[in-house]
């Protein structure tokens, strides 16, 4: 067990090193951020200055390890835009995009596995071909316009709910979230719906398919010569032995959804850190840029590593190997 | 034998599919009394095992059970539906599958399946259901089974997890047991430990079983009557003894030479020639009569039943003669020249 831990922190320690020289190459490559910094007026000696205040006069490679250096200490830099520290930048705008996030994952799986179930266990009937082609529209058709409808009919047309935007926020465990108010939720049941929806189309389709499998098997046939109820088959038998790819499915799509709600909070005007992260594209501002997209790859190497240790507690047979 | 506790009568299963509707059972006739071992035997594909899941009504579309009586104790189990049919699956009847790997799942450890089984009849507490389960697995002669509950199906061997299923079978103790082939995956020396402890049951408990297979050594050590399926019909029901003695039907006296067993090594070994047709598309008559050694003029048309002493019958217009004497090597010879 300590034997993966290491394995797996390893791993991780390669993943950010190899990821942070890709991104502060491809930065490097788009042009130097002092003509998107300054005024264009401004005189030679100024911009001189700059250049050499931020080390943008240094080699790549120079910048490279002073910056990793840094890194090292704690210290992802300053954002060339806010004068802010990175990291406090990125963690003001994380809980919106956390809550966001957690609540369109689980609006997809409340319904998806529920609905892929029912789709599985009756795949012939009416309700669940119908099923079916909802979940096809719900990956086919682009995020952006469902979200645009999504207003269009219910803040809009309706007027049931708010347009765009975040509620009050008030501190949980140190974090300033919106979900604890009806305010708060009113706020977030549109984008995270929109959020939610490609997700559940994968959910019900990933769901329905284990449970056509299952339903087929032997143990299930036996279980059902035991006389057991037919929600005794399917909460006892179906269920767990469809979880594992449901199980890797789910952590994939929370962290995409984590780092890359640009869209939705784009469409819903939600102070995430997508929209951070496509702020700072825009004006070259390369810390955050460069801790933004660390800070995604220690969010997928986290979830990846639960996602492992949840394997074992689904199926013996993988704990059984990981031991050995 | 004493009032039957299970009597199949003219039972017939189908499957729709694209060529058509395929009698997969077609009229099958037979009974099991208290504490005996019926043998259902018959070839791949001959219908004996959809006629045990027929029988606890496990046939799932596109097949249906398109007539016939099913008697438990009296009551038609054809004609109960949802929770009547469940409240009698595992607990006045019940079966054991094939191949042992499959029908344990996986995932989830002896106690939780067996405890589950428990609680499906009966009201007790998860407590009082695991004490059932852990003394059914003695039952079956399962070593320690205190801890082979807590274990997951792959930490056991093949034979044990068929001990499992045939504990797990007997926790409600059932009127009735439909075996599917439930040694065929399995070594001989387990097999044969198994076939003891089954016999062993059915003298104890009183249990009947239905043992599907299509392994005629099995039959001759276990059963007490047997019962020949081809292509969805039974040809020959009878003592088991008298039936491998002298069969009546010319496809059970094949199926008798082709035991190696029998035979001297290096000697060639006898063969029904040819192969179980397509249920799809039957002969007219007699389904056997393309490779039957004895086939006449009569044969296209349906064969009638045939009785003959001790209650035997034969689904043939040419039985074989028991005074015609040694069958076996007389048809031996006969197929082996045919082939």
């Amino acid at each position: 067990m300590i034997g993966f831990f290491i394995q797996r922190i390893l791993q991780a320690i390669l993943v950010i090193v190899a990821m942070s020289v890709i991104v502060f190459v491809g930065v490097y490559a788009i042009g130097n951020p002092i003509d998107v910094m300054i005024d264009p007026a401004s005189d030679q000696a100024l911009r001189a200055a700059l250049i050499q205040r931020y080390g943008f006069d240094k080699s790549l490679v120079e910048q490279y390890f002073i910056f990793m250096g840094n890194m090292l200490r704690g210290d992802l830099g300053e954002s060339f835009i806010y004068r802010l520290p990175v990291m406090g930048l990125i963690f003001s705008r994380l809980p919106a995009t956390l809550e966001l996030a957690i609540s369109a994952m689980l609006i997809a799986t409340l319904l998806g596995i529920p609905l892929g179930l029912w789709a599985g266990y009756k795949p012939d009937a009416i309700s669940s071909k119908f099923i079916m082609g909802l979940s096809v529209l719900g990956f086919s058709v682009p995020t952006f316009w469902v979200g645009l409808l999504l207003i269009m009919a219910f803040a809009v047309e309706l007027g049931w709910l708010p347009s765009g935007g975040r509620g009050p926020v008030t501190d949980i465990f140190g974090m300033k979230l919106s979900i604890d108010s009806m305010e708060g939720l009113s706020y977030i049941i549109l984008p995270a719906f929109n959020l939610a929806l490609f997700k559940l189309g994968l959910l019900i389709r990933l769901t329905r398919s284990g449970t056509v499998e299952v339903m087929s098997s032997d143990y299930v046939r036996f279980a059902r010569a035991q006389g057991l109820s037919e929600g005794k088959v399917v909460g006892l038998h179906v269920l767990k032995n469809i979880s594992i790819p449901i199980v890797t499915i789910f952590g994939l799509e929370l962290g995409s959804t984590l780092a890359f709600a640009v869209v939705t909070e784009t469409v819903f005007n939600w102070p995430g850190m997508g929209k951070l992260i496509i702020d700072s594209i825009t004006v070259l501002d390369r810390p955050v840029m460069v801790a933004y997209l660390i800070l995604v790859v220690f969010l997928f190497v986290l979830i990846n590593l639960v996602v492992d240790l949840i394997y074992g507690q689904l199926d013996p047979r993988i704990r059984v190997k990981a031991a050995s | 034998m004493s009032e039957p506790v299970l009597r199949v009568t003219d039972l017939r299963t189908e499957f729709k599919v694209r060529a058509g509707v395929v009698k997969a059972v077609d009229g099958v006739t037979f009974e099991v009394g208290r504490g005996r071992i019926l043998g259902l035997v018959g070839e791949s594909g001959s219908g004996k095992s959809v006629t045990g899941y027929s029988i606890l009504g496990l046939i799932e579309l596109p097949g249906r059970i398109a007539g016939g009586e099913v008697l438990l104790n009296g009551v038609d189990l054809t004609k109960l539906k949802g929770e009547q049919i469940r409240r009698v699956r595992g607990a006045q009847i019940a079966m054991v599958f094939q191949d042992p790997m499959m029908t344990l799942n996986p995932v989830l450890k002896i106690s939780t399946q067996m405890i589950a089984a428990v609680r499906a009849h009966s009201n007790v507490s998860r407590k009082a259901a695991r004490l059932r389960a852990r003394d059914a697995l003695a039952t079956v002669g399962i070593p320690s089974p205190e801890e082979r509950l807590d274990s997951y199906p792959h930490q056991l061997s093949g034979g044990m997890r068929q001990r499992v299923a045939i504990a797990i079978a007997l926790l409600h103790k059932p009127a009735v047991i439909i075996a599917d082939e439930p040694t065929t995956a399995l070594d001989v020396s387990i097999q044969g430990q198994i076939l003891a402890e089954v016999r062993r049951l059915a003298d104890d408990t009183g249990t009947a079983f239905v043992w599907v297979t299509h392994d005629l050594a099995v039959v001759s050590s276990l059963a007490d009557d047997i019962c020949v399926m081809y292509a969805g019909r039974v040809v020959e029901t009878g003592p088991a003894a008298d039936v491998i003695a002298s069969p009546r039907h010319p496809y059970t006296a094949g199926l008798l030479a082709s035991v190696p067993a029998e035979h001297e090594p290096g000697e060639r070994l006898p063969q029904v020639p040819g192969s179980a047709p397509s249920l799809a598309d039957l002969p007219p008559g007699c389904a056997f009569a393309p490779r039957c050694f004895k086939a006449g003029p009569a044969c296209n048309t349906t064969p009638p039943v045939q009785h003959f002493e001790d209650g035997r019958t034969a689904l043939c217009h040419y039985p074989i003669e028991p005074d015609s004497c040694q069958p076996l090597s007389s048809t031996s010879t006969t197929y082996q020249s045919a082939s």
